[in-house]
């Protein structure tokens, strides 16, 4: 299985090395967000924080991720179409290689993109005194997300009927960091909306990786933070093998 | 009323896939009606049919990409629904649309199938196709940018690699100009030539009259005939002489003039 894993996984980054444009438009939004927080918002923010471009840059890169899926459902979309999944099916193969072959290109492809807003970010003045184990902690959660989320993404991938419906599920998803502590404290927000952001996954995860930056404690939020990406990641998980099961039954 | 000689039902080992009392429907829509069909090993049978008839799904079942809901298939001796794994080591499916890869070249796509098959030196069996297939200039060269005649080809030398004695080959012929359909006729026949048991569907006349050795006729999810060219030709009133004047067929024509490469 690993062996066709591999295999597969050669052939999807040769996709993205002849079609660099998807690294790069999913690394343009977030990179707009950015300028258009920092340099036009930012100064009526209060935060209570030394930079604003410290502050904001966790949330752009959980948009980075989510923007980033939306091509893994369109991957595996293109595939199901094209009748190359068919060809795979019914091949000698493991069952799930082409399922993880797309899975650990999404991988790869966030991360080159997370790499590329982070220097985006450090030309506009992000500064970190942070050590390599508070990098690395940042890093294994943006992958636990990135995989939680890739997982949601091979849903419409395997089950839509048009390009559009392949990717419009990632629109809500690139949306909730904005609900969230990414941009604003949350005590600046009415009741309601407040009592949602302070209970969604974005707040916790930002402010766990806004801790590690800023090399403070990060506390039991942390394990809240843990707790959504893995939680998120096992039903998706789940769900996406129901989802394929079914499709090549 | 399935026409068979007495010599085709010799016993198991003459008989490549073996179709029983087959039955799918999706949702209300009964598809399959109880098909029933055996292919003799290393001859080419054509399902004939208008679109809808179920031809796919035939195909579909008999590859394991779908599950039939009532009767038995068994290809290369191994039962469709229990022993799908090794079904799927004795097949290759070229399916309705040429399944490439257009982002890759032509070479990558071979290549990437014989790693997937687990087979050493995936680079010289990728060269050794391409020169077959007279494609070994365009190797190099995004499969975007093949002609529909050239992926059709493409497709077919993909479905070879491994050689499996089985192959299932879905309406290979559908949307190619002349020339592509006649490369593709060639490529079949050359296929059967080496002992490969060969099944396609096709909608063409014409294209099952050139290559099948059986011609069975599915419509409304039955076999309504089942036997070679001439079986099916004695079916209607005997020919009457007549005396008419041969012309050209345009197919004739067009082929003249644009000089087929064949």
């Amino acid at each position: 299985m690993i062996r066709d894993t591999a295999t597969l996984l050669g052939r999807s980054l040769r996709h993205i090395a002849r079609s660099p444009d998807t690294i790069i438009t999913t690394a343009i939004m977030p990179v707009a967000f950015m300028l258009l927080f920092v340099y036009v918002f930012g100064g009526a923010i209060r935060t209570g924080s030394d930079s604003y471009v410290n502050y904001q840059l966790p949330g752009i890169l959980l948009i980075t991720i989510a923007s980033g899926i939306a091509y893994t459902a369109y991957r595996l979309f293109l595939d199901l179409q094209s009748g190359i999944f068919e060809r795979f099916q019914s091949m000698p193969i493991a069952r799930s290689a082409v399922l993880w072959a797309h899975v650990l290109t999404s991988l790869i492809a966030n991360l080159i993109s997370l790499v590329v807003v982070v220097l985006v970010a450090l030309v506009m003045g992000f500064r970190s005194g942070a050590n390599f184990w508070a990098w690395l902690g940042a890093a294994g959660i943006l992958v636990l997300f990135t995989l939680a989320l890739t997982w949601i993404a091979v849903i419409p991938g395997l089950t839509a009927k048009s390009v559009d419906g392949a990717s419009a599920f990632s629109y809500p998803l690139i949306f909730l960091p904005f609900i969230s502590s990414a941009f604003v404290p949350t005590d600046s927000m009415p009741g309601p909306v407040r009592a949602f952001a302070e209970h969604q996954p974005a707040t916790a995860i930002v402010n766990t990786i806004r801790d590690l930056f800023a090399q403070e404690s990060v506390g039991n939020g942390v394990w809240i933070a843990l707790g959504w990406c893995l939680g998120v990641l096992l039903v998706a998980y789940v769900l996406a093998t129901v989802t394929y099961r079914r499709k090549i039954a | 009323m399935t026409l068979r000689q007495p010599s085709m039902l010799a016993g198991m080992s003459g008989e490549a896939i073996r179709v029983h009392g087959l039955e799918k429907s999706f949702k209300e829509l009964r598809v399959l009606r109880g098909v029933e069909f055996e292919v003799v090993k290393g001859s080419i049978f054509a399902l004939l049919g208008s679109n809808g008839a179920g031809k796919t799904t035939v195909v579909k079942i008999l590859s394991t990409l779908l599950k039939a809901d009532g009767g038995a298939a068994q290809v290369n001796g191994f039962d469709v629904g229990t022993q799908a794994a090794e079904v799927r080591k004795s097949i290759s499916l070229t399916g309705q649309f040429a399944a490439v890869d257009e982002i890759l070249t032509g070479r990558e796509n071979l290549v990437l199938v014989a790693r997937l098959r687990h087979l050493e030196g995936a680079g010289a069996i990728a060269d050794a196709l391409l020169e077959r297939f007279s494609l070994s200039e365009a190797g190099g060269r995004r499969v975007a940018t093949y002609s529909g005649g050239m992926r059709r080809r493409l497709d077919i030398a993909m479905s070879l690699i491994g050689e499996p004695p089985v192959i299932f080959l879905d309406e290979p012929t559908a949307g190619l100009d002349p020339e592509g359909r006649i490369e593709v006729w060639a490529a079949v026949k050359e296929l059967a030539k080496g002992g490969t048991t060969v099944l396609l569907t096709t909608q063409y006349l014409d294209e099952a009259e050139q290559l099948a050795d059986r011609i069975a006729i599915l419509h409304e999810g039955r076999i309504l005939v089942n036997g070679t060219l001439q079986e099916l030709k004695r079916l209607l009133p005997a020919a009457e002489v007549e005396y008419v004047e041969k012309q050209p067929t345009l197919e004739d024509v067009f082929l003249s003039l644009v000089g087929s490469r064949k």
